[in-house]
Parts: C-alpha cells; structure tokens; sequence
C-alpha cells in the first residue's frame, strides 16, 4: 500500500489576536466597538478577533476615499498609478507563501489551490491592471475615459484574496479609489492586504477594508459612493440593485450559477473526467461558475460515470495545510447545513447519492464529494445553486437536447463542453447561453479574459479591456 | 495471452478509440507530479523503486566483464537495499546475465528484434528473440516496426508483434512503442491497444536511443490504456517507462501516478517497471539519506 505521509505546509504567517478595519491608512476599530471573531473551519478554533464595521465606520471610510480621490489619486498620471500597482503585484508575490497560508487556515481551502492558484492569480490581477493604468485611453472604450470616484466594494468568502484583487486592482487602475467589504467569515488576507498596501506607500483613503456582515455591505451600498460591485447570491444581488435603482450609482453584478458541463460521445473522456472534477470539487465546490450539472451523453454516461468514480475514489480530503490534500473544509457551519439540507432534498426527491469512502476528520466543517446520478431536470439538485462539492448527473440523447437542458436554468455564468471536433465546440457554444463558456477544459482564469454573466448571474465584466469600462466614465 | 481479435479487427479497433486532449493529459501529469511524498512513504517508494528497475545496459561496448558487474550489483545495490527486478541486456549478454543471475530473483530482460530499429527482415528479428530466450532470458523486450505503424500498416505491426510473442514460449513480452518517433498522444494510446490486443504482457514507452523517452504524460497515457484494457477485457498488461528517468523525485512521480490511476493491482514489479540505469545509484543515495540522515555522496555507491 502506498499511503502517503502527512506534508504539512510548515510556515506559519503572523496572524495578530485582533484587527481594526481600515480607514485612511490606519487600522482603527469601529465606533460603537462591535467586534466580531473569524475561526477555522478545518477545526473550529477561534482565529482573531476583528472590528466590525456600522454606518459611522462606513461613512468614515467613504469620506476618506472620496478625499483621497480628490486630492490624490484622481489627481495623479497613470503612470504614477501604475507604479504603485505593480509595487502591491511584486509584494504580492515575494509574500505568497503567507498569503496562501493564512487564505488556506482561514477559508478552509487547500494550501495546494491557494499556493497554486488563488495568490499567483491575485498577483497577475494586479500586474495586469498596473499595464493599463497609462493607457485607458487606448482601451477601445472612447476618448478621455474618467474615473468614477469612489467604489463601494463587497465580496464573497470563496476566494477572498482573488475576489479582492478582481475588484481593487481594476478599480485603481482606473484612478478610481475603494471601500471593500471582505466576507464575515474571510476577512483574514484583505487585512493583510491592508498591511501590504500600507507598506507599498499607496496613499491613505485610496484602499478601505471594513470587515462585516450583511449590514454592513447595506451600509456601504447605500452610501454616497459612485459605483458599486459585487459578487456574491443571486438574492443579495437582487437586493442590491433594487437599492441602487433611481440613483447615480453605477452597479456591477457577479452572481450565482448552474453551469452545464456538456460531454459528447466523442470528448476525450479521460481529460473530460478530470474536467469534470475539476469543475466541481475545485474549491469545495464553492465555485460561483462550478460545472455542477454534467450533461454526459447517453452512448458514453455509463463509462464516463465508472470513471468518474474511479477518479472521486481518488480524492484526498481532509487537512487544508497539508500539500497532498485535494479537497479542504467546508467555509462554515452554515454553509454546510445548506449543502446538507439541499443533498438530502435530492435523495427525497430520487436521485441517486454515491461518495466516495474517505474518512472525515472528527472537528471542523466537512462534506464528502457527491455525485448524484439518476437526476431529472425537475430535482432542486439540478435547479439550485448548492455551492458544495455535490455534481448533479444528466444525460442527453441529441446535441439540442443537450442545449435544451443546458439553458433551462434562470442562471448563465458559465459552460463546459468536451468533444473532439473543433465545429461541435463552436456550434454548441454559439448556442450556451453563458458569459463563459469553456471547451475541452473548465475552470481556467486569465486576468486579461473578462469574466461575468448572462441572466440572474449577473450583469458587467471584470477582467480584460472589457472590465476597464466598469470602472470609467466613458 | 493476446485477445481474439483478428489483425483487421484489432486495427479496425485501435482506428476508432477517441482522441487525447494533450492540454488536459499534461495538466493532469503535472498534477500528479506535485504530490508531495515524504518520510516513511518516501522510504517505501525509494525501496519499492529498486525491486522495479530493469538495471540496463546496452552498449555496442558491452563485455562479459561489465555485465556480470552489472548483475552482482542488480542482486545486492548496496547492504540494505533490494535486489532490481531485472537486468537488461542485449541478446549476445544474454548467457551471460543468466549464468551470473542464476539462483537469484533477480530476471533476466532481452532486446530483441534487432534493437533498437527494427529495421530488419521480420526473420531476422524472430530469430533474434527465439536466440534470446535460448540463451535464458526470462522477459523479452521488443521494438514495433514504427515505420509500418506510421505508413498506417496497423494490421502489420499487429501480425509482428503476435508472431513475437509466439517466438518468446514462456518468456515474459515487453513491446517497446518508442514514443518519441510517434509523437501524437493519440498514436501512442492506438499503439498500446494494438500491442495489447496482439498478446504484450508489457507495454513500454522507449528503447533509450531516441532524442525524446519516456515523459510522464506519455506513461500516465498508457497506464489509463491498460487500465482500460484490463476493464474491457480483463487482461492486466504491465507498463515500462524507459530513458530518461534518472532522479528519487522523477521515480516517485511516477510512482504516485501508478497508485492514483492503476491502483494497488500494479505497484509491484510484476506489473510495473522502470528501464533505468543511473536513476538505481539516486535511489541509494537518497535511500542512505533518509537512514542515516546526511547525504553522502557519488563515492558511496558503487560505479558498475
């Protein structure tokens, strides 16, 4: 038997007992002294305690990015702009090791994903962006693109560090300056993010973190700020526009999803099947554009399924820090409770649950991948967004059935199709309606590729040319 | 034991096996190639690596001498460690091998089929395998005619390789596809269905004389090709990567891609083998690191 021995990330970053939240380039703590406490979902140990920010706070913080716009940043070339992005890049990078741990401990998330794709990712963000801050005017979007002023910015747990990057990198670039609310339950490295900004001499107001929960993303959206964007539920997406609606605010949507990942006869199964998993138990699942319905063609379904389970068998979950694991924590107890409730509603309903035997470890929040087969389009597990690591398996007979069942969601953030002709690609593609669609491959990211949905995943791109336009006045 | 298929069918069949997304393959190598293997599990690969070596040497400047150098340090690689699986030699060393192995556990592994080419009449190369197993090899290793394979002679490659197999009687059958000459993923998954449907007992990714040897998403190819060979037809077929391979950390990867895509059925030498000479002298190095907790140095193993 080769069983592999423990390999655990062995750096430790500094991680204090409390946080403010940051305001004019000074960590300070709310006004009214709410505090609340961030905790590790791999063993539910209390990690710091941080400020929790009210209207006062959110006020403050708007205050001093509308100054700092004013007076400093709106002010300055985009050359100098991009000087301090590619300063905050290259800090980035020299401490990614201690952003990856510290993203790892404090979402759940395995060291393997954040060493390897959420902090890298991050940093390409902001070297991206630091290349566009002297040449909006060459971006397509018209002559003398303005900025907005001042962006009120709220994001979600999954991936803190890059959700943050994929708002303020833009943002700055754009000579624009920021209010951004990390979720309650990871606000871990947009502090450290704070600290690094900070270190890189970016001036006070330009960034504000404010750690809190819902109230305070409302907070922050119905303040004076000229735009705002967020990632997050499609009911939380609901609320905001409707908050917005009537006024000058500028608002982009990043919301949920239901993506289809679509496999024809003739797809390379054995890449599809990687595909696959990718696409669903990357992150946990707790992936907004998650491939978490497979539509597998009838002829192939029963091989593609025999091998997908070969491959689930495969998956090591369990210890977030340890380099050898696959699938990490579950972000909270409440999100669990969801997956759960949602999974058992598709064993009621008739569709089949299959997992693999992996041990859970005893303390923390914990799911076994699932792969449901037997689903029919009606099931909630084919309907509803799960954000966990449970597939959902439907077959097709034609090529338009397959579009059929794809498309019939409220949802369009993303799409997967795998087969071997490069015509079936286009045609099937033209035909998803999407704002990503990915062929032979699923779940890859590019800072200069814009990203965003069709329908109630949202509306506006981030990344690319087409995510300056969100944040200029063109 | 091939399948009872005939050369057409066996073509027809290798002709309509679906395609392999290179982009995919490597990522998922690259994937396996980052598990991070220490401690005991380490120590287990090291000494589960040197029970699978093909200890190889195939020189024009091969003497008995150097052979039977070769063989007493494939039965004893230094005091602690594990005989190699086997020595591999050119059929003329073949007598050799097997007189110095004798008693041992160590098998005896034969080129054959005038190696490494194959560019010789089909008489020829039988003649060259039925000489090899005379002079006591217990495990053949043969090249496919990759001129015929690439011309789209499929149903040829298919007859040689069967006539081979008749020509080993009991010896084991290693069939060299030497994928660096046929450079698509998508030839190199045909030729192992068609090397399997024609009776290899093992397939192997390279003689060691071509520029390119074996790679890890070329091996990972043939490993799921076996897998699903075993699934369809309930044959196991063993796999060699050969060439190239010459550090603990590159073995290991390759190690942890046979667990994680072939399962326990193949981690053993029986079913899984590298064609390596200097990685063997690696493994001991890092073998006396982990025991003694210091590493020691090219002096403190032996040059064959």
């Amino acid at each position: 038997m080769f069983e592999y021995a423990p390999a655990p990330e062995s750096h430790r970053p500094d991680i204090r007992e409390h946080y403010g939240l940051f305001i004019d380039g000074e960590f300070v703590d709310a006004e009214n002294g709410a505090t609340f406490k961030s905790i590790n979902p791999a063993n539910e140990q209390v990690l710091f305690s941080v400020a929790e920010a009210g209207e006062a706070d959110v006020a403050a913080a708007v205050g001093a990015a509308r100054r700092a716009h004013r007076t400093v940043w709106g002010p300055m070339s985009g050359t100098e702009r991009g000087k301090y992005l590619f300063r905050i890049a290259r800090l980035l990078q020299e401490r990614s090791r201690e952003f990856a741990v510290a993203e790892s401990i404090d979402n759940g998330k395995p060291i393997k994903e954040t060493r390897d794709f959420d902090v890298p990712t991050a940093a390409q963000h902001f070297f991206y962006h630091a290349g566009w801050a002297d040449k909006l005017e060459y971006a397509g979007l018209g002559p003398g693109p303005r900025p907005l002023g001042v962006v009120g910015q709220v994001i979600p747990w999954n991936f803190p560090l890059l959700m943050l990057a994929w708002k303020i990198a833009p943002a700055l670039a754009c000579g624009n300056t920021a209010v951004l609310k990390p979720a309650e339950t990871t606000p871990l490295t947009a502090l450290m993010f704070a600290e690094l900004c900070a270190e890189a001499g970016l001036p006070p107001g330009v960034v504000n973190i404010l750690p809190g929960a819902g109230a305070t993303g409302a907070a922050l959206v119905e303040s004076p700020v000229d735009k705002v964007a967020f990632t997050g539920s499609t009911a939380v997406g609901r609320r905001i526009a409707k908050a917005v609606a009537g006024s000058r605010k500028r608002v982009t949507l990043e919301l949920g999803g239901k993506a289809a990942n679509i496999v024809y006869d003739d797809a390379p199964l054995d890449q599809a099947v990687e595909g696959i998993v990718n696409g669903i138990f990357f992150n946990q699942g707790h992936v907004c554009c998650a491939g978490s319905r497979l539509l597998v063609q009838e002829s192939v379904a029963e091989e593609v399924l025999a091998k997908l389970k070969d491959r689930v068998s495969t998956l090591r979950v369990g210890d977030p820090l340890d380099k050898n694991t696959d699938v990490g924590a579950v972000n909270s107890a409440e999100q669990l409770e969801r997956i759960r409730e949602l999974t058992e509603a598709g064993g009621a309903e008739g569709a089949e649950p299959w997992q693999p035997a992996c041990e859970l470890p005893e303390t923390g929040y914990w799911f076994r991948p699932t792969v449901f087969t037997g689903v029919q389009q009606s099931m909630r597990v084919a309907r509803e967004e799960i954000f966990g690591p449970v597939l959902s398996v439907l077959t097709f007979r034609t090529p338009d059935e397959a579009i059929k069942k794809a498309n019939n969601t409220p949802y369009g953030l993303s799409a997967g199709v795998w087969t071997d002709k490069g015509s079936q690609i286009l045609w099937t593609a033209e035909r998803l309606r999407a704002g990503v669609v990915w062929a032979n491959t699923f779940n890859r990211f590019d800072a200069a590729s814009p990203f965003g949905g069709v329908k109630e995943s949202g509306y506006g791109r981030e990344g690319g040319r087409q995510g300056l336009e969100a944040y200029l006045d063109v | 034991m091939g399948s009872i298929l005939s050369g057409a069918e066996a073509a027809s069949l290798v002709r309509s096996l679906p395609g392999v997304d290179a982009v995919g393959l490597e990522a998922r190598a690259a994937d396996l190639g980052s598990r991070s293997i220490k401690k005991d599990s380490k120590a287990w690969a090291i000494d589960t690596a040197v029970g699978m070596i093909d200890l190889t040497t195939l020189e024009g400047a091969d003497t008995p001498g150097k052979v039977r150098n070769l063989c007493a340090k494939a039965v004893r690689p230094d005091l602690e460690a594990p005989p190699v699986a086997a020595v591999c030699v050119y059929p003329a060393m073949a007598g050799v091998a097997s007189e110095a192995l004798s008693g041992s556990p160590v098998k005896v592994a034969s080129v054959a089929t005038g190696f490494p080419a194959g560019q010789v009449p089909l008489e020829v190369r039988l003649a060259d395998t039925e000489a090899a197993v005379r002079e006591g090899a217990d495990e053949v290793d043969m090249v496919i005619n990759r001129g015929q394979f690439l011309s789209g002679d499929l149903e040829r490659v298919f007859h040689e390789i069967r006539a081979v197999k008749a020509a080993c009687g009991e010896a084991r059958l290693k069939v060299i596809l030497e994928t660096g000459e046929l450079v698509t993923y998508d030839n190199v998954r045909r030729a192992s269905f068609l090397a399997m449907h024609a009776g290899a007992d093992f397939i192997k990714t390279s003689t060691g004389k071509v520029g390119v040897n074996a790679t890890l998403p070329v091996t990972l190819l043939m490993m799921q090709a076996v897998r699903d060979f075993r699934a369809a037809t309930g044959v196991q077929v063993g796999v060699k990567p050969a060439g190239g391979i010459r550090t603990t950390k590159d073995a290991v990867k390759y190690l942890v891609s046979v667990n994680e895509v072939l399962g326990e059925d193949w981690l053993s030498p029986h079913w899984f083998r590298f064609g390596a000479s200097s990685l063997l002298n690696d493994l001991l190095m890092q073998r006396q690191k982990l025991t003694t907790g210091h590493y020691s140095g090219p002096d403190y193993v032996t040059v064959d």
